[in-house]
């Protein structure tokens, strides 16, 4: 199934939409104390290849998502193939394999919280940032808004995510102070 | 529980005591409770000793198969010269599911606790915690846990000075349903893509990093410090039904019910009282219409089903479903089935990791034919074509997340059948009056 198929469930493709034309120098990650940070996690496992996932969230930390250049510099410190950590960041939804938005929204619409009313929360988040459809960013670029599967904590129907920030009992009603909140 | 609202007096509160307490997160809170004695008790025992008692206690795994603890743990040999590891399965994903939340954000020592005790009992010097990364908050809980545990020595080469070594560490998943399934977990911890492997070998026997390996919920590892505090006997007492079914359960509330949260009540415990006294019932005006009791892979129950259902491993599996997560979806009479499920089947292909034929395209075609239905564009042919996709997706793929998707499909169409057969219906009666007009 594609991405669109499924409501836009992966991160937005920003590079139509930042019209600069180019591509600006990669700034490597792993340097002073994330090298170090990444040391740490490496006394962790017994294989280098395990400290993928964390080195990946590394690299989503500090430049916003994870690009190509980001995966082959993870790929030579862990003695891994650029392909093979391609293989790895494609697989799972976290890793943003382009720029998002500053505030990046996912809303979780699976069924428990579908029949409380996530699908409101989902259009009033659309109409206020102005992004109209999922997964597209607002004409600022501040906000995407894309829905994302079970969040894991359906008894507090509707639960969003705003970048890393995890938001409880979100009603059509609390759209606009959540996003006012935002700077 | 404490958290989102009071504690029901019908509860048993044993895991979720301390549910809303906030200085029960911190190492001191944590220890004025009463935290770390279980720990010092096992590090003095032999690990088989600690084996035996949770194999005594008739513990079984909360995450969702219900396989007897001990034995999974006995299944691990001391002395084979390789290294053991503990995961903790922490992925908590399936929808109707968050037990395992509500424990790491208010007790997360309790956490480090039970996969110490867990470790050092099938001879383990190291766990790991899998996180999903969808839990930032669970996640910073557990890290400060256990950087706490370190620096009071509780973890590290000499834990609890007894030189023994027990590392825990937390590890951060990334998005992906399917990691939850032990072996896609023990792949993802490796670096690997979050595909499950074909089983055998098994865990125990070659699991993370090719030793063996025991998989343990969260609810699991938790519950094993108050068996070992209170004893075995303790345990086994808390039993309404089945003698197979002992201790307390966190059952997780959501969906149309008036006070959704997470409850802890002993097995065996009425389903009827329990939805209409513990969880507030349904709201005003609305009546109940269907429950999915142990999270979106268990089939759905009718109320009638639900109404005469005791809530342990037998009891759910007597009335037409499985305890599974304990995660509870309750469904009122103003939703549409074939919404629900069609939204079920969504979530499933989109989790498909699509390494089987039978998951990757069943789950898709599934969802393309609910949504026709759901549309008004279905005919009676559809039903017959879902019910064939799902008996080739049940039980022949490496795991069960394509008899996970065919599985509300299955029960879905069975129980209620009159709500697509409207649909679709409904749709006809559309065309014909088009047709004459």
């Amino acid at each position: 199934m594609s991405a669109k198929s499924m409501g836009g469930l992966e991160s937005p493709d920003m590079t139509a939409h930042d019209g600069s034309g180019h591509e600006t120098a990669y700034t490597p990650v792993f340097f002073g104390e994330t090298r170090k940070e990444l040391d740490t996690l490496l006394s962790r496992y017994p294989t280098k290849m395990a400290a993928l996932l964390p080195a990946l969230w590394i690299v989503q930390r500090v430049h916003g998502w994870v690009s190509e250049d980001g995966m082959a510099e993870v790929a030579e410190l862990l003695e891994l193939t650029p392909a093979y950590v391609k293989g790895v960041v494609t697989f799972y939804t976290m890793y943003h394999q382009h720029p998002v938005p500053k505030y990046f929204i996912q809303v979780c619409t699976t069924a428990p919280c579908g029949i409380c009313g996530a699908d409101e929360v989902v259009k009033a988040f659309l109409q206020q940032t102005r992004t109209g459809e999922l997964g597209v960013p607002s004409p600022d670029n501040k906000y995407a808004v894309i829905e994302v599967e079970c969040l894991g904590a359906c008894g507090f129907a509707t639960p969003i995510m705003i970048n890393e920030e995890f938001v409880e009992s979100v009603t059509p009603d609390k759209v606009s102070t959540i996003l006012a909140r935002l700077p | 529980m404490g958290y989102p609202h009071a504690s029901h007096q019908r509860e048993t509160a044993v895991l979720s005591q301390y549910f809303g307490d906030t200085e029960a997160r911190t190492l001191d809170g944590w220890k004025k409770r009463g935290g770390y004695q279980a720990l010092e008790k096992a590090l003095a025992m032999a690990p088989a000793d600690i084996v035996n008692v949770v194999k005594e206690s008739g513990l079984r795994g909360r995450g969702g198969a219900g396989f007897p603890t001990g034995m999974k743990w006995s299944f691990m040999k001391p002395g084979d010269g390789k290294p053991h590891y503990l995961c903790c399965n922490a992925d908590e994903s399936e929808p109707g599911t968050f037990k395992d939340r509500e424990i790491m954000r208010w007790t997360p020592h309790a956490l480090v606790e039970g996969c110490a005790i867990g470790a050092y009992a099938i001879g383990a010097e190291t766990a790991y915690i899998y996180i999903r990364g969808e839990f930032t908050e669970p996640l910073l809980w557990m890290e400060r846990a256990v950087q706490e545990a370190y620096a009071a020595g509780i973890l590290g080469p000499n834990a609890m000075g007894t030189g023994k070594r027990i590392d825990v560490h937390v590890h951060k998943g990334a998005g992906a349903y399917i990691c939850g399934e032990e072996t896609a977990l023990m792949n993802s911890l490796e670096g690997r893509r979050g595909n499950p492997r074909i089983k055998p070998p098994f865990p125990a026997v070659s699991g993370v990093f090719g030793s063996p390996t025991t998989i343990n919920n969260v609810e699991t590892l938790v519950a094993v410090c108050p068996i070992l505090m209170k004893g075995a006997e303790w345990y086994k007492s808390m039993c309404l039904s089945n003698p197979k079914s002992t201790g307390t359960k966190l059952f997780s509330v959501c969906g149309n019910v008036r006070n959704p949260g997470t409850f802890e009540v002993v097995m065996g415990f009425p389903f009827k009282d329990f939805l209409y006294d513990l969880c507030g019932g349904p709201a005003t005006g609305r009546k109940f219409k269907a429950v999915i009791p142990g999270g979106a892979s268990v089939p759905i129950q009718t109320m009638e089903e639900a109404d005469a259902t005791l809530m342990d491993y037998e009891g759910f599996v007597a009335q037409g479903s499985m305890l599974g997560s304990g995660g509870v979806i309750v469904i009122d009479d103003a939703q549409s089935m074939v919404r629900v499920i069609a939204r079920l089947a969504r979530f499933f292909a989109h989790e498909s990791c699509a390494q089987c034929t039978q998951c990757r395209e069943g789950t898709a075609w599934t969802t393309k034919i609910l949504e026709r239905i759901r549309d008004g564009q279905g005919t009676m042919e559809d039903l017959d074509t879902l019910m064939s996709i799902a008996y080739n997706m049940t039980g022949t793929t490496i795991c069960v997340l394509s008899d996970s998707c065919a599985t509300p499909v299955i029960s879905g169409i069975k129980k209620f059948g009159h709500e697509f057969e409207a649909l679709i219906h409904g749709k006809r009666i559309h065309s014909v009056m088009a047709a004459v007009a």
